[in-house]
């Protein structure tokens, strides 16, 4: 087993990391940026490296100085958390070339599942369900127009490189098509650097779900049940949970052997996912492999009750995979709310800034994955993403109980959370009935803001508006009452003003 | 103590008064027992008629936010012996109106020049934070008669970023 490991993450992931270290008695390194100083996975590591200026691309991307930090701390394994180099090969290749393990796939797995055109080809050979569309890049418009009439519109245009929505165009008729995929291929080209764009047939309304995988360096790949993640917003998940509603044991049986056999044609080791797009009919189509630890891999933890770092980690150390298929259960639901620092009354601008209160929710059957506290200034250069919160219980209702009450003790003051847009997720009657697709949220928010269920009179605001401003006068909520003493007086701050005038 | 309490843009005459180690509290004329405990700053705990609150507080350079429970009120808080409580603050659609970053931020590009002419709504500059990119709008029609910053300036939160009038 390692002593060492350098975690090349920051924020609620560097930390469950770290965590995940120490309870298995390995020491930690940690790598930060300028504006990182202060954050959370610093307090938590055991050695901590400036690493570069507040642009991901000067520090967390800068393969050369991570490795120069796991070299000088002499840490055996780095871990690559999510996002920043965790899907990168050439990183992947080049920790091994400097003698250290990378905990997760090798550099010749990712690259195959890398870009979604090669993915396609392989599995293809593989026999694995996809999409009906193209396994290369389109050449021409011509030869769009030509797959796009044999699979029939509406059609979806996507780049190889491609995730996040980028370089993704929905196309309802030919007459659309070609200067779709021109500005298809010039934001590839500008988003990833590579311009391939391929065509496939339009799923309207997908469900988005995705298998959980695990495998040895021995042979040995096992799947953990799916998860639900049809909940986005610009193509970003929002909340997920496992298991999906619509998915019933012989179809998790179906969906995890095609997912064990995407990882076996890809040589696949350590944690990894497959996404599949499941149509109303309940088929489903293998989308794309994600060669990295999930953001929402708890709440396959939580229903399968096994911790997917301890296990990426002795994977990575050479141990084999301590069961089989046939020791993996489902147990009980789980959902995750991914809390992003953005106002949900300003079209979810982000909102970086000093967080001045935080109250966190615990109790039974409540997760808090969480890179944030109360002082802390959320930095503007990274992802928003705050905090996942987890409920679970015996079956979905009680989970959704669960996390009700859990964010009703959530208070995050200071900047903006999306924390009342979950309220009103979990309240909702389609999502109480599981009726889930990709374009749900978008249509939840267009519903408008319902009234609050909770009558509270607006009378309690006004006694604890002048009961702050007697109780707590140091921090005035009065805006121009009595100067409380030692706060500055606005006649001095005046006359100081004029005076150097 | 006397205040003017606005709650949701609805004005009340709060009075308090300590007697007995107790407060008491007037509201719009109605006598109500309150028992209240500052649990630590900003948070607020209430029992009003055996009900019990706990009331969180958000203070803003620009506004104070009150949340009973889940609920959020906007409120203002006024001494109305105070001069400039009488005044009123309320800003209106005449006179020059400041443009300000709603975030710290990046300036990634100006979309209008000085002395343009602008329709409420419309795009002033762009500013990019958490790898999102976000439109500052104009508050109201008119010419923009300075903008403050350049392309590439950071901002904080609360810099004016122009003046439309």
């Amino acid at each position: 087993m390692f002593k060492k490991i350098l975690i090349a993450n920051r924020g609620e992931i560097a930390v469950r990391v770290i965590r995940a270290c120490r309870e298995m008695g390995i020491s930690t390194v940690a790598v930060y940026s300028d504006v990182d100083r202060a954050s959370l996975h610093i307090r938590k590591a055991d050695e901590a490296y400036h690493i570069g200026p507040a642009p991901a691309a000067e520090s967390y991307l800068r393969m050369d100085k991570i490795l120069d930090v796991a070299r000088r701390s002499g840490a055996e394994a780095i871990h690559p958390g999510y996002g920043f180099l965790s899907e990168n090969a050439k990183f992947a290749q080049a920790c091994v070339d400097a003698g250290i393990k990378f905990i997760g796939p090798t550099a010749q797995s990712m690259d195959m599942m890398g870009s979604k055109t090669r993915a396609r080809q392989h599995m293809e050979k593989a026999g694995i369900p996809f999409v009906p569309g193209t396994a290369r890049g389109l050449t021409s418009a011509e030869e769009a127009e030509k797959v796009a009439e044999q699979v029939g519109y509406p059609v979806m245009l996507k780049a190889a490189a491609g995730g996040g929505g980028k370089g993704m165009r929905l196309v309802h008729s030919r007459a659309e098509l070609s200067s779709a995929l021109e500005s298809a291929q010039s934001e590839a080209q500008r988003s990833f650097g590579d311009s391939e764009v391929y065509i496939e047939k339009a799923i309207i309304n997908p469900r988005h779900i995705e298998m959980q995988v695990l495998a040895d360096e021995h042979g040995n790949t096992v799947y953990l049940g799916e998860r639900e993640c049809s909940i986005q917003r610009r193509h970003q998940k929002v909340l997920e949970e496992a298991p999906s509603p619509i998915v019933d044991p012989d179809m998790r049986r179906q969906m995890g052997e095609v997912a064990v056999k995407v990882a076996q044609a890809a040589n696949y080791t350590n944690a990894g996912t497959v996404e599949f797009l499941v149509d109303q009919q309940k088929n489903f189509y293998f989308l794309e492999m994600n060669t990295r630890l999930q953001v929402e891999h708890p709440v396959t933890e939580l229903t399968t009750g096994l911790d997917l770092v301890h296990l990426q980690i002795r994977i990575a150390s050479g141990e084999k995979l301590p069961f089989a298929q046939s020791d993996i259960g489902i147990r009980g639901h789980a959902i995750e709310c991914r809390i992003y620092a953005e106002d949900p009354d300003n079209n979810y601008f982000p909102s970086p800034g000093k967080i001045t209160l935080l109250l966190s929710p615990s109790g039974p059957g409540i997760r808090r994955d969480s890179g944030m506290y109360e002082g802390w200034n959320v930095p503007m250069d990274y992802d928003p993403l705050l905090a996942k919160l987890i409920g679970y219980g015996t079956d979905r209702p009680q989970a959704i109980m669960r996390l009700e009450r859990a964010l009703y003790e959530y208070f995050v003051a200071g900047i903006k959370t999306n924390i009342s847009l979950f309220r009103r997720i979990l309240r909702d009657a389609d999502f109480r009935a599981g009726k889930l697709d990709t374009g749900y949220l978008d249509r939840l928010l267009a519903k408008g803001i319902p009234e609050s269920e909770e009558a509270v009179e607006p009378r309690i605001a006004a006694i604890a508006a002048g009961m702050f401003a007697v109780l707590d006068p140091a921090s005035s909520v009065t805006k121009d009452g009595p100067t409380p003493p030692g706060a500055p007086s606005n006649w001095k701050q005046k006359g100081r003003a004029e005076a150097l005038r | 103590m006397v205040y003017d309490v606005i709650v949701s843009g609805k004005p009340h005459r709060l009075e308090l008064e300590r007697t007995d180690g107790a407060w008491r509290c007037r509201l719009d004329g109605k006598d109500i027992q309150v028992d209240a405990v500052l649990a630590r700053r900003d948070v607020l705990s209430l029992i009003i008629d055996g009900h019990a609150y706990e009331v969180k507080r958000e203070q803003t350079a620009t506004d104070l936010h009150l949340w009973v429970g889940s609920t959020r009120f906007p409120v203002e808080l006024h001494d109305p012996r105070s001069l400039r409580s009488r005044q009123g603050s309320a800003q209106d659609d005449k006179g020059p109106r400041k443009i300000l970053a709603p975030m710290p931020g990046r300036v990634v590009r100006l979309l209008v020049a000085e002395q343009a002419e602008v329709e409420a709504g419309q795009g002033i500059v762009v500013v990019e934070a958490m790898k999102m990119q976000n439109e500052i709008k104009s508050p109201k029609k008119g010419i923009v008669k300075k903008i403050t910053t350049t392309a590439g300036a950071a901002v904080n939160a609360g810099d004016v970023l122009a003046i439309v009038e």
